[in-house]
């Protein structure tokens, strides 16, 4: 195990460093003076050099990038062109929203996708089955960009049952988790009819069965408990995809989050604040999948990585 | 039987699709950038069988047009990010070494941001239109193709048929584009059916936040994102433009699923 978590860390280290170097790269992306391009043209000559000499852009592209480690490293990300605060003061004030839409997009994902997934697989070949796999293929197919609206058009506006937008109480939260959640949900349906099928047929089943324990118990006890881990996996890795999708959801239901955030610092072009959140849910989603990674490694010691 | 008619909708509806984009000056009943400020945000009326937006213009011939940004968006992105992919992951997997290395790293590097992130970042950083929104969309997708080509090279190489290329002294490149290429047809083509998909949603969601195709050019996308602002007074403005990208997404992905069974079935 230390030798796989050593042979893990080894790995991200690189993968954690091109991300950053990218997050890096893309400012100096920015066609013609970004100086200008962030103040505007009516901007005055010392206030562009004033903001050319505090991002650090009057210096050497390798300095810059130096500094930009370095800083990194000791949890600085610049400050804000509008705001007057630090980009982690601000991204810090924003995350429990993103990180709360998140958790409950995923525990509407587990709502929906977990009686449809193991009845598809209880009833094979059923309408039950069909019709999972029905909404799987529309819950893949359905841009969270119109289900939004859609949902805000039926349950806000029409039915009334739910706030329009904005953060609040519960019911603030439901069709914003839904949004986020549906896709997430459709691939769950799949993962999980899938691995149960593949489980199903395996010996110690049908052994379970021939000492004559009851169907519930062969059930939970034997089939769902080994069909858990590619569905595991699949959880850990689409909840780093939740905090990617909270920029379209959060923009649509004005959920005050990181997503939002990162939307409004594009519009304003206040770029030192785009670098810091994509970086923030670029490293998130990289120590995610590096997590689930450890954690596959634990449920199941049979997996190797080629160590 | 079901799914087989399940494909075939699937590819009529892309048929069609295709059709009314290509014949899209034909079919439309009106210039989808012509404003008329009286008719604004109209209702269904013979003139204007979908209605009109803010700005008076036609939803019908604006869709008809959205499904042209749409396509050409993710045809050129596939094409794209195909050849590099190809080109890469054949590199990568045939001649391994230090370019497998080099190559690999980059997969990992982009693979480890969310598609749509990076995405957003770019066309933020280089401004909106078509070009920059194809440019962003490759800079991800080739990845994915460049993977799946040197996984099925690695393990394709060492198999007979290419041993005995070899032997026979054919070069690199000839055992690449004549022996190794064409056996990896089917899963590209099941992959570039989904990434078609994903392009289109893609596209879609660039528009909607404003970091797409640049206004008045009517794409799916931006329709639903001005649309969003009149969703009490006028749902239907939102309406059109999404059911057209759903049933766009749905039959490309009824069409790799089946695909996908279908090469399945053949390996089983």
């Amino acid at each position: 195990m230390k030798q796989f978590l050593l042979r893990r860390l080894l790995l991200l280290v690189p993968t954690l460093l091109g991300a950053v170097s990218l997050v890096f790269v893309l400012i100096h992306l920015i066609p013609g003076d970004p100086v200008e391009v962030m103040l505007g043209e009516t901007a005055t000559a010392a206030d562009k050099e004033a903001l050319r000499q505090s991002l650090g852009f009057d210096r050497p592209l390798a300095t810059q990038y130096r500094s930009f480690l370095i800083n990194l490293a000791a949890g600085d990300l610049g400050r804000s062109l509008y705001e007057p605060a630090t980009v982690v003061q601000i991204i810090r004030a924003r995350l429990p929203a993103t990180l709360q839409l998140a958790f409950c997009a995923m525990i509407a994902a587990i709502l929906i996708s977990f009686p449809l997934g193991t009845m598809a697989a209880i009833r094979r070949g059923s309408w039950i089955d069909r019709s999972a796999l029905t909404f799987s293929l529309l819950g893949l197919s359905l841009p969270n960009f119109w289900l939004g609206p859609l949902l805000m058009i039926v349950f806000s506006i029409h039915l009334g049952w739910t706030p329009v937008s904005g953060r609040g109480g519960l019911s603030h939260l439901i069709l914003p988790a839904f949004t986020l959640g549906l896709g997430m949900a459709a691939i769950l349906v799949r993962i999980l009819r899938a691995s149960l099928l593949q489980v199903i047929d395996q010996d110690y089943v049908q052994t379970a069965r021939a000492k004559g324990l009851q169907e519930s118990r062969v059930w939970l006890k034997h089939v769902l408990r080994n069909a858990m881990l590619s569905v595991i996996t699949i959880m850990s890795l689409q909840f780093g995809g939740l905090l990617a999708g909270s920029l379209i959801t959060e923009t649509i239901f004005s959920w005050p989050g990181i997503g939002r955030l990162t939307v409004q610092a594009i519009q304003t072009r206040d770029y030192p604040l785009v670098q810091g959140c994509v970086l923030v849910i670029a490293t998130s989603y990289v120590l995610v999948n590096f997590i689930t990674d450890l954690l596959y490694k634990l449920v199941d010691p049979r997996i190797s990585y080629g160590d | 039987m079901a799914t087989k008619v399940w494909f075939y909708a699937g590819v009529a509806l892309l048929i069609l699709l295709a059709a009314s984009s290509l014949l899209a000056p034909l079919l439309a009943p009106h210039d989808p950038l012509h404003q008329s400020l009286d008719k604004d945000l109209l209702g269904y009326s013979s003139d204007h069988p979908l209605g009109t937006d803010k700005l008076g213009r036609d939803i019908l011939s604006r869709t008809i047009y959205g499904g042209r940004i749409s396509l050409l968006t993710g045809i050129a992105t596939v094409l794209i990010s195909l050849a590099i992919g190809v080109a890469a992951g054949s590199l990568s997997g045939y001649l391994g070494g230090w370019l497998d290395l080099l190559l690999m790293r980059l997969v990992d590097i982009l693979m480890a941001f969310p598609g749509i992130l990076l995405a957003i970042a770019l066309t933020a950083v280089l401004g909106p239109g078509l070009n920059h929104v194809i440019l962003a969309l490759c800079l991800i997708g080739w990845t994915g193709y460049a993977r799946l080509v040197r996984g099925e090279i690695l393990s394709l190489r060492e198999r007979e048929f290419v041993q005995a290329a070899r032997g026979l002294g054919a070069a690199p490149r000839r055992i690449i584009f004549l022996h190794l290429i064409p056996n990896l047809l089917p899963p590209l083509l099941i992959q570039a059916t989904f990434g078609l998909a994903a392009a289109i949603v893609a596209e879609g969601s660039l528009s909607f936040l404003g970091l797409g195709v640049e206004p008045p050019t009517p794409s799916w996308g931006s329709m639903l994102n001005d649309g969003r602002q009149f969703l009490l007074v006028a749902p239907h403005l939102t309406t059109y433009p999404g059911l057209a990208l759903m049933f766009t997404v749905l039959a490309l992905n009824i069409v790799g699923d089946t695909l996908q069974e279908r090469l399945q079935t053949r390996i089983r």
